[in-house]
């Protein structure tokens, strides 16, 4: 008897559940790099797929898209958490309730 | 029988990570403390990581380790130590309400996910990257950066030098 291995559909539902678990986090806390992390979190498990359908449907391309969409957080990390920085200067808080300088 | 051992250590391994993943990712976005929950990002990063091995694509598993669990925690862990934060304070009524109807919302849409994932198994048209190519899966990758995606590639270069002036313009001290 031969044992099936690892199908595609649990790597999928995986990665919902952790981008459920980062929407969830986003959501509900205040703290500005909390929800940062949070969204670290859910481009994660966006990777996850990438990867996954590309080993199952045996192209590269999902590799190369998983790749970029690291380079783009990497950007995204370096300027946002120079704008805490900044806030956090200016106000003394990022709770992000409290940041409401844009609010019409 | 060989083939079945190497199956069965597949299946533990995935189960492991995935339990351990979900609970740390779980940890990270209710713990009080900030910096136990970046150290617990760490540990789903790197359990994610494990996963991309056991996908097959060991360039994607070390630039994972090198740049998520190096590079963007140890920046966000850094930022944590240079602003001096206050506990997170208990929310009123009006909030707490906002964040059930939130939830409520993201577990729906976690349902219709799953439902759309298991109701039909995902199908398309096979790429030529066969599997007895896994060996040189930085090779090939690096093959097809440079060559069909090569415009991207210089775009994303273009964008990091971006956030890097970005950065620096926003964290200088103004006179």
């Amino acid at each position: 008897m031969v044992i099936p291995s690892v199908p595609p559909e649990l790597y999928l539902v995986l990665s919902a559940v952790l981008f459920t678990i980062g929407v969830i986090g986003a959501l509900t806390r205040r703290n500005a790099i909390l929800v940062f992390m949070c969204i670290e979190m859910m481009l994660n498990a966006v990777n996850i797929t990438f990867i996954t359908l590309s080993r199952f449907l045996q192209s590269l391309d999902g590799v190369l898209f998983a790749f970029f969409v690291m380079a783009v957080a990497a950007a995204e990390a370096a300027v946002g958490l120079a704008i805490f920085v900044m806030i956090y200067r200016s106000r003394e808080t990022i709770n992000v309730d409290e940041i409401n300088l844009l609010k019409w | 029988m060989a083939e079945n051992i190497a199956t069965i250590f597949q299946w533990l391994i995935f189960l492991g990570v995935a339990f351990t993943s979900i609970i740390a990712s779980l940890l990270v976005i209710t713990r009080k403390n900030t910096i136990h929950s970046a150290l617990f990002l760490v540990l789903t990063f790197l359990c994610v990581a494990v996963l991309y091995l056991l996908l097959y694509s060991q360039f994607i598993a070390i630039i994972q380790v090198v740049v998520y669990a190096g590079a963007i925690v140890m920046l966000i862990v850094f930022v944590i130590m240079l602003l001096d934060l206050e506990q997170e304070l208990r929310s009123g009524l009006k909030l707490f309400y906002s964040k059930v109807i939130g939830g409520l919302l993201a577990v729906l849409f976690l349902f219709g996910i799953i439902y759309s994932v298991v109701a039909k198994s995902p199908t398309g048209k096979m790429g030529s990257y066969t599997p007895d190519k896994v060996s040189a899966n930085v090779k090939a990758v690096g093959e097809m950066l440079f060559t069909q995606y090569l415009f991207p590639f210089e775009i994303v270069s273009v964008l990091l030098v971006a956030a890097i002036v970005g950065a620096v313009i926003l964290s200088k001290k103004r006179t």
